[in-house]
């Protein structure tokens, strides 16, 4: 000990003289002040995710919406085919019929004042393209309406629809709405005869994508998310499973094993997108295989998820105890035995648990399946692996694109479907590891 | 018939062996199975597996060559006239024609162009057929020796038991063969793009407009392909994420860890959770809707000029989005630190936070380096972000309330839509994807090796 610390040891210290409580209020003080910042730092995140998921649940809620409007259809059998007709034939021959002539002059009708062609154009927009298809439908259904004038509830435009839900500002200069002076004033007009209603809209959950902000739905995105989450499931599975198997239960420790650890730890932290460029260049470049199809989808995603699966895997089968392992080997089974039989099963909710996480992120996953052409406008709803399809995040990328004000609420609203989706497989994935997970 | 009914018939085969070879392991010992060296189904596994892999076999070869060699014997049999004309673009011929092979002939008038169409359909059509058969036969070949075996000293368990362990190392060879496949092709394609751009342009070059000329003889903008700009808007982007996410994201963790109780843990754990469970899409459209024209609109009432597409907006939400990850690793780097220290500093007298300041992190900071340098990492080869809220236009500035691109969102420009293979514009998109494969990678192993040195041994 030197004389320094022995002065400073010997020395008298008063705990109590005002120099030393300064002190000792400033450390506490710093101490509070350390404890606040942290304090914040946590609620900054938690006010990050409240600020998100408000956003979008305000953006997304009014796009599970829509407007439609009651219009007065006289079904002018004059227009129309006779509806004495076989019902293929009715059908075939109103595939020939201009409902747009039919709703023009149902609108005509209930707007005699309305005269031009400017005008009258304006006015037939006011509903959604989508409305002929509606009048089909109800045309072919019942061929028997011919002849009588029905109310009828059409979808109204998306512009429409968005000055109804409020999100327009009318009190702006007529040019700088889509939405003019005369258009508002018809609107009023229906709204003044209860013609105008607001409600759910489900096309939004059973219709493929569409150019028309009012006609789109997710449907066709989710199939082909599930199609594609099957076929990365179904490769990505066992082959990960497998491999967990393998590295934990049979494998040598030598270099090899080591260099595949480290590997597969590596491979975990590459960005998705260079699993994109390898799908890319490998299932579509050398194999020839078709772009846009939910199997190079499903197949570039488990390449990308199956670090993920082999990682939880492999910690679920080291939780279990070496002692189900001895007792199996002296009851004189096989490693093989022992593995399939006794410490895989133990293992499965854990190894369910890691699956389904690893799902649940490659579900959200898009930028790589932005590299093998699943970015395409595809109407149809994918009825196959091999058809072209598109998925939920990537739709919601193309929406967010496009330049109609309609489609912010549409693309929050599929994020909400999304959203669903992933809170639904986690909350499976909790509820598994409470169910199942065995303490040992 | 595609390739899937060829499987479900090698599967269907592979169920039909079991059943019948199993069946005939008990009539061989007459029903005594107790003389059978292992149990019935045992023989009935082996034989599944020996109709199995041959047909699969045969299966695999199939969908990773097909289609090449019927393109290659297309190729071959059209008119030379054709062939030879077309010698620089032969994969956009062959486009073609697969275009009209598979959807029909469409706008294609060239003669020959159908004909070939025509010849890849039916070629590839009894490409089909002979796999079908070839793997039917390879599957019998299997059954046949499979079943020869049949006897009671047969150890099909042992037997069955080693290809098991082989197809098991075989799968988590795989893993191995992913990451060779991802440098293969990564390297195979960027060689061919520095056989028509050096490489020094591409690493010092500081201008970046992939057009090239799509005819030899078009008068056009000669590419230039500089990825200078592209790599200083992603380290830009990833300089501003680490502003946000690093601070919150060690400051939560410190607090987590040593001053919440467990009720504030349980709110807080669960929202990082969620916040690193949002698809990046999501994140992407929140900062190209949301974030970005608040930092313009804030930007007004200031004075600045802040671009509606600015690196501010996109780096800020990627912070937002890599926080959790911040958090979790410096969380594990702390609990690493043994509790005998941290109670030796608060017996000595040391408030809370001084404790934390000297003891803790100095114990944890290569942990806590190494999950910076990660999320650095997950920030430069993240997309949909930048895809979404940054630039297009490449911007050699450290100036973030300008826009800037960066590399994913060059790759994602130049792959989507329509391209062809070969073009340099093409291939300039895999140089650039080697490139962030590399530097990620030299991000993740400095990160594992700066645990690995520098990591105390406590105990």
């Amino acid at each position: 000990m030197t004389d320094n610390t022995r002065n400073i040891l010997d020395q008298q210290v008063d705990w109590h003289s005002p120099k030393v409580r300064a002190r000792l209020r400033r450390r506490h003080r710093t101490d509070f002040l350390f404890r606040a910042i942290g304090f914040s730092a946590v609620a900054a995140a938690g006010l990050f995710l409240v600020f998100l998921l408000g956003n979008i649940i305000k953006n997304g809620a009014p796009g599970f919406l829509q407007t439609s409007i009651e219009v007065d259809v006289a079904f002018d059998p004059s227009l129309l085919p006779d509806p004495t007709l076989e019902r293929a034939e009715f059908a075939a021959a109103m595939a020939r019929v201009d409902l747009q002539r039919l709703l023009r002059q149902s609108l005509l009708d209930h707007f005699p004042e309305v005269s031009g062609r400017a005008d009258t154009i304006r006015l037939t927009r006011m509903l959604s393209s989508g409305a002929r298809a509606q009048l089909r439908d109800i045309l072919v259904r019942n061929p028997a309406v011919v002849g009588t004038t029905g109310k009828v509830w059409l979808l109204a435009s998306d512009e429409v629809d968005q000055v109804v839900k409020g999100n327009v500002d009318i009190s702006l200069p007529e040019q700088n709405r889509k939405l003019k002076n005369k258009e508002l004033v018809w609107l009023q007009r229906f709204e003044s005869e209860g013609r105008v209603s607001l409600s759910f809209h489900s096309r939004f959950i059973t219709a493929g994508d569409s150019r028309e902000p009012e006609l789109v739905g997710v449907w066709g995105a989710i199939v082909g998310s599930g199609l594609t989450l099957l076929v990365t499931l179904l490769t990505a599975f066992p082959i990960g499973v497998a491999s967990a198997i393998y590295l934990e239960e049979f494998a040598p420790k030598n270099r090899f094993t080591d260099i595949v650890e480290v590997n597969i730890n590596n491979l975990a932290a590459v960005p998705s997108i260079v699993f994109g460029l390898l799908g890319l260049a490998f299932f579509l470049g050398v194999m020839g295989m078709a772009r846009s199809a939910p199997i190079v989808g499903g197949l570039t995603l488990a390449l990308l998820t199956l670090p993920t699966i082999i990682i939880s895997a492999r910690a679920a089968i080291a939780a279990v105890p070496p002692s189900i392992r001895d007792a199996a080997r002296g009851l004189g089974a096989s490693s093989m035995q022992v593995a399939f039989h006794h410490v895989v099963p133990l293992a499965m909710p854990g190894i369910l648990t890691g699956t389904i996480i690893g799902m649940a992120r490659a579900l959200g996953e898009s930028a790589p399946l932005l590299m093998i052409g699943m970015v395409a406008f595809i109407v149809d709803v994918p009825g196959g692996v091999n058809d072209p399809a598109t998925v939920l995040p990537v739709q919601i990328f193309l929406w967010a694109d496009s330049p109609e004000r309609a489609f912010i609420e549409k693309t929050s609203a599929a994020i909400m479907v999304l959203l669903f989706f992933l809170i639904a497989m986690n909350g499976m994935a909790i509820w598994l590891r409470q169910r199942f997970e065995r303490k040992w | 018939m595609t390739n899937s009914t060829i499987l479900v018939v090698i599967a269907l085969l592979a169920v039909i062996a079991f059943a019948v070879v199993r069946q005939k392991s008990v009539a061989v010992v007459s029903g005594a199975t107790d003389t059978l060296h292992s149990l019935p189904r045992y023989h009935g596994y082996y034989a599944s597996l020996m109709v199995l892999l041959p047909g699969l076999a045969v299966l695999a070869l199939w969908a990773v060559s097909g289609k090449t060699i019927v393109e290659n014997l297309i190729l071959a049999g059209l008119p030379d006239a054709i062939a030879d004309s077309n010698a620089e673009r032969l994969d956009l011929l062959i486009n073609r024609i697969r275009l009209i092979a598979e959807n029909g002939t469409g706008i294609e008038t060239s003669e020959h162009l159908l004909a070939a169409a025509e010849r890849f359909n039916r070629l590839y059509g009894m490409g089909i057929v002979a796999t079908l058969l070839l793997s039917m036969g390879a599957s019998a070949a299997g059954y046949l020796y499979a079943a020869r075996k049949v006897v009671a000293e047969f150890r099909a368990r042992p037997r069955f038991e080693k290809i098991l362990h082989g197809l098991l190392a075989l799968s988590s060879f795989l893993a191995i063969a992913i990451t060779i496949g991802i440098v293969a092709s990564l390297i195979f394609e960027s060689l061919r793009f520095f056989q028509q751009v050096p490489l020094d342009e591409f690493v010092f070059g500081v201008k970046w407009s992939p057009q090239t000329a799509l005819r030899i003889d078009q008068i056009a903008a000669e590419g230039a392909f500089g990825a200078v700009p592209l790599f200083a808007g992603t380290f830009l982007i990833a300089f501003i994420a680490m502003i946000v996410a690093g601070p919150i994201g060690l400051l939560a963790a410190i607090y987590l860890t040593q001053y919440a109780g467990p009720a504030t843990r349980n709110v807080a754990k669960p929202v990082l959770e969620i916040l690193a469970g949002v698809p990046t899409v999501v994140y992407g459209f929140f900062a190209a809707l949301t974030v970005a024209p608040l930092f313009r609109d804030a930007g007004i009432v200031m004075g600045l000029d802040v671009a509606s597409e600015s690196a501010l907006a996109a780096g800020v939400v990627m912070g937002i989005m890599i926080i959790p990850f911040v958090s979790s690793l410096s969380d594990d780097a702390l609990m690493a630190v043994p509790d005998s220290i941290k109670q030796g500093s608060l017996a000595l007298g040391a408030t809370p936070a001084e404790t934390i300041v000297r003891v803790l992190l100095p114990a944890a900071l290569p942990g806590i380096a190494s999950s910076f340098l990660l999320a650095v990492s997950r920030a430069i080869g993240e997309t949909m972000i930048v895809v979404m809220a940054a630039g297009m236009r490449p911007n050699l500035t450290a100036n973030p309330l300008e826009a800037v691109t960066t590399v994913t969102v060059q790759i994602v420009a130049l792959l989507t839509g329509d391209q062809e293979f070969n073009s340099t514009k093409t291939l300039s998109a895999f140089a650039l994807g080697l490139a962030l494969f590399v530097t990620t990678l030299v991000f993740n192993i400095f990160a594992l090796q700066l645990v690995r040195r520098y990591r105390q041994a406590y105990d």
